[in-house]
């Protein structure tokens, strides 16, 4: 089975808009999912260029899914939803 | 102090508009349009009872932004009509900061409040412990008297099943020297002959009812018209953005400033001058020195303390000479300073080398509006490298360390960290006014906010994060010699 990735953007825009209280997603996700989820930061995802995007940020992707206004149980519950879909 | 809540998330969304307004060329009409760019019709109600008082809200942040008092206003006046005001307008408000009526009024007045889970029991513990006579059972149930209620807590302590609690401000819990209060009508007014500007309040309230009267116009007017600006940034910035501070220095010249400033220069200015202080002041017998770097505790000094005066340092702040040092070389220049903190927004009044304040949220939006990505910077280097210790400043017990390092060391020096001013630290301080001793230390460092500058009301950055940023500079930097 293919790992699932999580990237969390930590470009300006989001990183303004908060994304460093997100980091300790980096502990949590390791230690829940037993390494079977990979989380890694991310340049610049692009999602905020787009007119107005920043009201959403911060942004972070799981897999292929962007998680917009993201907080740590946003995040957890994407991650969630995926691996029951993989199961 | 710094929080990450959704009206922070608001705020920041409504300065990054703002810049996005100026960059425009039509300030005026993008500035009056932002309420309803954010709150379009019929778009969703989050918060508050209905899209109009959204918009009205958004208004008043908007108002504070553009620099303005909010409780002075004339509400009839349009939005675009304050963002005219505020491009031909150069005066800076005198009080940071200013409250948003409509945006309050949401909690009740502070009291102590006997809830449903009272039982009515025999031993009535509530009422015996109750010197004010405030509570008496009526109904099978306790109940307090709000006229004689002192809200000393006794009775909540005392009740068995925990029936009892106390209802709090946030915004009063908080604030050190009870400068905020609710008026009867239920709104928050700041007493501003009390207020010493810690921001406390600010990230305090979850209605995001008090806001800092922003320079933000103010300096992207200076920049547009061609002006010298210097940036200066307290050590405490190096930890609120990606990258590292030479790429900071790129991103800020980028967004239109001539030139870059670590106010950590200056911090190694003040350690030298406050160890030589702390050496004289020993030797002649004095038992103790506080620092005097904080803008918040001097304020406080001033206002509530006079009798601690003669033991507060007499060294200027870092802020103080580093701005010298940027007026001797740039005379003609508009100066900056990039803050995590709204007390020093008062010190750079008093100081007139120095021109406006802008908190990290204001740069930030500055760098989100103008698409500047602080990875993607080139490194720029600065004049002169500040020392680990200058570079440590805004990290509480950084300053005494500083200082320490650099007293004779026959002397013994002992620090004594005051990590943070509340209602408890304050009466602490007062006692070693009173009684012309500290019995912790003859150093005493005072931080006004939790964990020092880093702890700053107008941060970007989770502290752990902003002190990670800041130990991995230090680790690069070289001691103060």
């Amino acid at each position: 089975m293919n790992k699932i990735k999580v990237r969390i953007c930590s470009g300006t825009t989001c990183f303004v808009m908060g994304s460093s209280f997100l980091n300790d997603l980096y502990d949590i996700i390791p230690e829940k999912y037993n390494g079977q989820v990979i989380v890694e930061p991310s340049l610049c995802l692009g999602q905020c260029s787009k007119s107005g995007k920043h009201s959403k940020a911060p942004y972070v992707l799981v897999d292929d899914e962007i998680v917009a206004e993201a907080t740590i149980e946003s995040v957890i519950s994407a991650i969630d939803k995926k691996v029951s879909s993989n199961e | 102090m710094n929080n990450n809540s959704q009206s922070i998330h608001i705020k920041r969304d409504i300065l990054i508009r703002l810049v996005n307004a100026f960059d425009s060329g039509d300030f005026c009409k993008q500035t009056a349009s932002i309420p309803y760019a954010m709150r379009p019709k019929g778009a969703e109600v989050p918060y508050r009872c209905c899209i109009y008082k959204e918009r009205e809200i958004i208004k008043d942040r908007i108002i504070a932004d553009l620099g303005f008092s909010v409780e002075t206003t004339d509400e009839s006046e349009k939005l675009e009509d304050f963002a005219l005001k505020s491009l031909n307008n150069n005066e800076i408000e005198e009080n940071p900061l200013t409250v948003i009526d409509a945006a309050c009024k949401g909690c009740v007045p502070s009291r102590v409040y006997v809830t449903d889970l009272c039982q009515g029991c025999v031993a009535r513990s509530c009422e015996k412990v109750c010197k004010m006579g405030a509570v008496t059972i009526a109904g099978g149930k306790s109940n307090i008297d709000s006229s004689k209620c002192k809200n000393c807590g006794m009775c909540i302590n005392a009740c068995p099943y925990n029936a009892i609690v106390k209802l709090i401000v946030p915004c009063e819990q908080v604030c050190p020297v009870g400068a905020i209060s609710k008026r009867e009508n239920g709104t928050a007014v700041i007493d501003f002959e009390k207020c010493i500007s810690c921001g406390k309040c600010v990230a305090a309230c979850p209605f995001g009812a008090v806001n800092e009267k922003s320079h933000i116009i103010n300096v992207l007017k200076a920049i547009k018209n061609g002006n010298k600006v210097i940036a200066m940034f307290a050590p405490a910035i190096a930890g609120q953005f990606p990258g590292n501070i030479y790429q900071l220095k790129s991103a800020i010249k980028k967004a239109g400033f001539y030139d870059v400033f670590e106010v950590a220069q200056g911090a190694d200015i003040t350690t030298r001058n406050e160890a030589k202080e702390l050496e004289e002041q020993l030797r002649s017998g004095q038992p103790f020195m506080t620092t005097s770097c904080c803008a918040g505790y001097n304020s406080l000094v001033k206002k509530h303390l006079p009798e601690l005066q003669p033991f507060v340092s007499d060294t200027k702040t870092p802020l103080y000479y580093t701005s010298e040092l940027v007026k001797e070389k740039y005379p003609d220049a508009v100066t900056v300073f990039i803050s995590p903190c709204s007390a020093k927004r008062k010190e750079v009044q008093e100081n007139k080398n120095i021109d406006f304040v802008l908190n990290a949220e204001e740069l930030g939006a500055i760098f989100v509006g103008r698409r500047i990505e602080l990875f993607e910077m080139p490194l720029s280097q600065y004049d002169c490298e500040s020392s680990k210790q200058g570079r440590n400043y805004g990290s509480t017990g950084g300053v005494s360390a500083a200082v320490e390092s650099l007293t004779d060391k026959n002397i013994p020096v002992k620090s004594c960290l005051i990590d943070g001013l509340t209602k408890d630290t304050i009466k602490q301080l007062k006692t070693y006014a009173k009684n012309k001793v500290c019995p912790d230390g003859n150093l005493v460092e005072v931080m006004c906010c939790e964990g020092g500058c880093i702890g700053g009301n107008s941060t970007i950055a989770n502290q752990k994060i902003a002190k990670r940023f800041i130990n991995s500079l230090l680790e690069q930097s070289s001691d103060l010699k």
